[in-house]
């Protein structure tokens, strides 16, 4: 595991090869899969870390007397090209095009300059000599390639990589833009549902996803519980969905904080496109695109909270946004949850399980021990009772590698990255 | 830890609530004996409901004075907010609450745990509270006690007496409850028009507060000028990255507010 500032967003690339953190102090950590080992062929290749770089910087809005957060909100892989990695890293404000390539060669032999670079003196140059590439250790450098700025009035919570790969989308609380990767200057906004009267503002959107295989179709999600695909054929501004995805309230269900509780955090397509997922404060939910309204399975994250949130809410913790993430085949979904639990969902076989991400108990290279929580009456050993859950300890970030069982969790400080067992 | 306390503290409203909706649901279905036990029931259920309501004007005057608020959480309390306001109308309880003297005991009661979780939170945090002051003044000599939390207590306590003195509006307290929506749309109307001019709008509220707060704003004054690596060391934190990172955020907040103080 890595101890880092709080760990805010985590993200595998498109191969599995490199999985990168971001962290609230503005900086991002990326770690690589070691080659796999040919005489250790019972564990894959270990993560290690491969760079570290200060992404986002804190600023100060003079206009706005604020401070603006150097937190990373969210990282996105592009997919590889060429030989070098490039990655979109977002705070609230700014998104930063990052180029990531390695370097194990350089340069000796120059005739004007010495070694260190100081310059030499030409009179003293008597002979030329062609300069020649000697291998070196390796560095990992990463530069930024592009800023894109000045386009969010408010916080971006979302960024998406149009599968044209030429495109991609950010997304803050009441807009969406649309940006070229090669552009900085300009994005076009695609949705706007900031009312003209900031009183009227009821909804907020919360995430937006493009979708991975129709470059023109994307979907975002709001404080109301409801997902609008929109299609940007049909026209250019988008404030028109295509479809709205809402599940009717369950009366017997209702609350004071049954809005708040519907609020969705994540929205996630599936691999194959043909489902997405949301994650609200209690379950998540997997919806056919075909079916506006309701979804085909939801799945409960930790139901026994739901007659603590008058407590939830005194304290925060119903506000905390978790995230949700789908294995490489669909097959599987998963989430976080307090007490540094985490839990998978298993959509073929309809079983679900709940691990623990912690150093204390669990040693490398042994078997996670599964966790249940005792939402009441009589407590079974080894179940933890609600009451004796830490709130604290939130799992908001997880993700999965696209081809493999190897799944990466972030606690508050640490990541941890598991795989299963191989035979 | 500090969580878990709050968890079990105020676990009173939890279960208040659990009743308190099923009171909800079988709204429809009063007898003579149902209605009876409703009565006796309305006390508890309003009760409860006055302190979320509390709850979230506390919530809500806290993002006010964050370095930049959560929109989406401000949404979603304001959103409560006007919830419990419709209900209370339609109740016709919005009157009935003024009048009500025989509730405070138990007010205090659930209150007080509010006050607690959030203390203990806001400890481990490094926060100040600065903006409780700006609840009713009034009250600043009744409370004994010194800490900012506890005259937050008092300020909650008197929020639902004085529905009116509505705690964004020292200047111009309203007596109606047209002052709730005023309230969320005056903090709306912060967050989109943070133009310089309502920029001082928004701490020309409060400024009276923070003359007040003697302790607090010499603490500010000295951190003013240093650095923030200065700062950190005036800062009692557990010794992880994690909380020195909040404090360099707090810090930077206090800057922040000293600097406009300075300014106006």
């Amino acid at each position: 595991s890595y101890t880092a500032d709080i760990i805010s967003t985590v993200e595998f690339n498109h191969s599995g090869e490199l999985l990168a953190t971001g962290d609230k102090g503005g900086r991002v950590v990326i770690f690589q899969q070691e080659q796999e080992n040919k005489t250790q062929s019972h564990s894959r290749g270990e993560y290690n870390v491969y760079s570290t770089f200060q992404s986002h910087e804190p600023e100060f809005d003079y206009l706005k007397s604020l401070e603006i957060e150097e937190k990373i909100n969210k990282i996105r892989w592009l997919p590889q090209k060429n030989a070098a990695q490039f990655l979109l890293s977002t705070n609230d404000k700014t998104i930063k095009l990052w180029k990531i390539s390695e370097r194990d060669k350089r340069p000796e032999g120059y005739n004007l300059k010495e070694e260190d670079g100081r310059y030499r003196d030409p009179t003293t140059v008597t002979t030329l000599r062609v300069p020649v590439f000697r291998p070196m250790d390796l560095m990992v450098e990463a530069s930024p390639r592009r800023i894109f700025a000045n386009a969010h009035t408010y916080h971006i919570n979302s960024i998406s990589i149009n599968s044209d790969y030429e495109t991609y989308l950010s997304a803050d609380d009441l807009r969406i833009n649309l940006w070229h990767l090669e552009i900085t200057d300009r994005s076009f906004n695609i949705v706007d549902i900031k009312p003209a009267n900031m009183e009227e503002l009821t909804e907020v959107i919360t995430a937006a996803e493009f979708h991975p295989n129709s470059c023109n179709t994307f979907v975002y999600s709001s404080s109301k519980g409801t997902i609008r695909l929109c299609d940007m054929r049909a026209s250019a501004l988008c404030d028109r969905h295509s479809k709205l995805f809402e599940e009717p309230e369950d009366p017997s269900n209702r609350s004071f904080f049954s809005e708040i509780i519907s609020s969705i955090s994540d929205v996630k397509f599936s691999h194959s496109g043909r489902y997405m997922m949301t994650r609200d404060y209690l379950s998540v939910k997997i919806w056919d695109l075909n079916m506006e309204n309701r979804p085909v399975e939801t799945y409960q994250v930790h139901e026994y909270l739901r007659s603590k949130l008058c407590s939830l809410y005194e304290n925060d913790c119903i506000f905390d946004k978790f995230e949700c993430c789908w294995n490489g085949s669909d097959s599987i979904v998963m989430t976080g949850s307090y007490n540094n639990f985490f839990r998978m969902f298993d959509r073929n076989t309809k079983r679900d399980i709940t691990l623990e991400a912690s150093r204390e108990n669990n040693k490398p290279r042994t078997v996670l021990k599964p966790r249940k929580v005792c939402a009441s009456g009589k407590r079974k050993k080894d179940e933890i009772s609600v009451d004796s859950l830490d709130f604290n300890k939130k799992i908001l970030h997880t993700a999965w590698h696209p081809k493999e069982n190897i799944i990466a969790v972030a606690t508050t400080n640490n990541l941890y990255i598991f795989q299963d067992k191989m035979n | 830890m500090g969580e878990e306390e709050g968890l079990h503290q105020t676990q009173l409203l939890d279960t208040m609530f659990v009743r308190g909706l099923k009171r909800k649901c079988f709204d429809g279905e009063e007898d003579i004996e149902g209605t009876l036990a409703g009565i006796k029931a309305i006390p508890s259920y309003n009760l409860q409901r006055q302190s979320l309501l509390d709850m979230s004007l506390v919530k809500l005057q806290l993002c006010h004075m964050l370095v930049e608020p959560n929109l989406c959480r401000s949404v979603l309390i304001a959103n409560t907010v006007r919830q419990i306001q419709e209900e209370m109308t339609q109740d016709g309880t919005w009157q009935m609450v003024n009048t009500q003297s025989t509730g405070q005991a138990s007010l205090d009661r659930l209150v007080s745990t509010d006050i607690l979780c959030r203390s203990s939170r806001e400890q481990a945090e490094g926060k100040l509270v600065p903006d409780y002051s700006t609840f009713n003044k009034d009250f600043e000599s009744d409370q004994a006690q010194d800490s900012s939390e506890t005259m937050s207590t008092a300020s909650s306590v008197q929020a639902p007496r004085n529905l009116q003195s509505n705690v964004w509006e020292m200047e111009n307290p309203q007596e109606n409850k047209g002052s709730f929506q005023k309230s969320l749309d005056q903090i709306f109307e912060t967050l989109e028009n943070k133009s310089p001019n309502s920029v001082e709008d928004l701490f020309s509220e409060v400024d009276n507060s923070y003359y007040d707060l003697d302790t607090m704003l010499t603490g500010m004054m000295s951190n003013s000028k240093m650095g923030h690596c200065d700062g950190l060391e005036t800062f009692s934190s557990p010794t992880t990255t994690t909380s020195s990172s909040n404090c360099k955020s707090d810090l930077n907040e206090l800057d922040h507010i000293v600097e406009i103080l300075v300014e106006s």
